[in-house]
């Protein structure tokens, strides 16, 4: 008995390791993108005057933008094209150098800016303005609109 | 019988054709209409920057804002316009118009040899300009540097491409008035209003068009379809924005992150790139007006095509 309930146990618990291994790149890039944005605006509400300077958070918000770019590359797989709240571009995959060069940029970016960032907010301003382009310069050619 | 039928046919035709010719006529403002003017460029930059000329105007795919060659690429439900150089150049550029030619552009949409420009270039907004904002603007411009090149033709089908038929498209949809203030408003809403409805078109694209691409006045500011057909654009009273406050609306113009934790996309990044070189007071001043506009639902997206 005790040991069919601790093979049943195992059995779910390798079942929800799975589950959670197998989670599908969609909703993975798009709760690190949600993520991503939820630090952004708790650094630029600092920048705007809506929140006091916070070296921690900004370090926080550093750590989650280097944590993305390193995983993008391998987010974007081909069978991923569709399917979710999907806001990727098809152009990602015809362009697919170009998409993981700006994303490599991004990442050279966060790592270039982090001292900076965290360092005062006249260098949060100028790290922001430097990340922030990275960020645009991949959405405009590889992020949709909302309808 | 049928002669005389025939005959007041022919008079028909002509009368028709006369009347079309006259009400199609495009505008001008004569250098007479400009009054004595006191250059100040820095508020020319500050009209360059509200305007978002170079967010269509600059040459595509580098990242200088002022090189101004045109040549983007539009496409539209009419058909794909090409942005035109309107950098100093004195042969494909503007270098040798006169104020009142870049005022009749501006505010009449008639290029300088007399003809109807399309409003893919949205006059419909700057002809809410003061003189003295088109004047200080167009100074500015030919600060900038010359890029050669002209630009190809505009790719439209028929009936599109008879320019003389935007005259008809003008009775309906350009009124030549000036941005009227306000005195019940503060200053800040007053100015907020003209750099909004003004300069800063910003009712062009978030806003329903109807079937002739007119802005559906009733809608203004609704949100509708992206000119370009990318996606949508939102919805800017205070239907949507109701929880934004003014320094969130200031804020989201000035560093592209929304208070809803989103990142702005798609044109609007191009916007802000613009709107971010505002001074702060300008961009307060939107954001009291924008903050002002009544709640009004807008149209409702069309059901997203099963894939």
């Amino acid at each position: 008995m005790l040991r069919r309930t601790m093979f049943t146990v195992l059995a779910a618990a390798l079942s929800i390791g799975a589950v959670v291994a197998q989670q599908d790149p969609v909703t993975t890039r798009e709760n690190l993108m949600k993520e991503n944005n939820k630090h952004a605006l708790v650094v630029v509400r600092m920048m705007r005057g809506q929140a006091p300077f916070d070296a921690a958070a900004v370090d926080a918000a550093f750590a989650q933008w280097a944590d993305t770019a390193q995983k993008l590359p391998s987010l974007f797989p081909d069978n991923s094209k569709t399917g979710g709240d999907n806001r990727a571009s098809p152009k990602i995959w015809v362009n697919k150098k170009d998409f993981d060069a700006k994303a490599a940029a991004f990442g050279k970016s966060v790592a270039e800016n982090r001292d900076k960032g965290k360092g005062s907010l006249a260098g949060l301003r100028t790290a922001i303005g430097a990340v922030g382009k990275a960020c645009d310069d991949c959405h405009k050619e590889y992020r949709l609109g909302k309808d | 019988m049928i002669r005389k039928l025939i005959w007041l046919a022919a008079i028909a035709l002509v009368l028709g054709l006369a009347v079309f010719w006259v009400l199609t006529a495009p505008a001008t403002v004569l250098a007479s209409a400009l009054p004595a003017h006191v250059l100040n460029l820095a508020n020319g930059k500050e009209m360059f920057y509200a305007g978002g000329c170079s967010s269509c105007h600059a040459v595509p795919k580098q990242p200088d804002h002022n090189r101004l060659g045109g040549g983007l690429a539009l496409n539209s439900p009419f058909g794909t316009f090409y942005v035109p150089n309107i950098s100093s150049d004195p042969k494909d550029g503007i270098g040798t118009w006169t104020e009142a030619q870049f005022v009749t552009a501006m505010t009449k949409g008639t290029s300088p040899s007399g003809e109807h420009l399309y409003p893919a270039f949205p006059y419909t907004s700057y002809q809410r300009m003061t003189f003295d904002d088109l004047r200080d603007l167009f100074a500015y411009l030919k600060s900038l540097p010359p890029v050669s090149g002209h630009v190809r033709d505009h790719d439209l089908p028929f009936p599109y491409n008879i320019r003389r038929t935007l005259g008809l498209w003008k009775l309906l949809f350009l009124d030549g008035m000036p941005w009227q203030t306000d005195p019940s408003q503060s200053a800040a809403w007053n100015r907020g209003a003209y750099l909004v409805n003004g300069p800063g078109h910003c009712v062009e694209c978030h806003s329903p068009r109807n079937a002739l691409g007119g802005v559906i006045e009733s809608l203004r500011f609704t949100g509708g379809p992206s000119p370009d057909g990318q996606g949508g654009v939102p919805n800017i009273t205070q239907f949507k924005l109701k929880s934004w406050s003014e320094t969130d609306i200031a804020g989201t113009i000035a560093d592209g992150m929304t208070p809803d934790s989103d990142r702005v996309g798609g044109n609007m990044i191009e916007v802000v790139r613009n709107t971010s070189q505002l001074t702060a007071a300008d961009r307060a001043a939107i954001a009291a007006y924008i903050k002002s506009l009544p709640a009004i639902e807008g149209r409702k997206a069309a059901p997203k095509k099963p894939e």
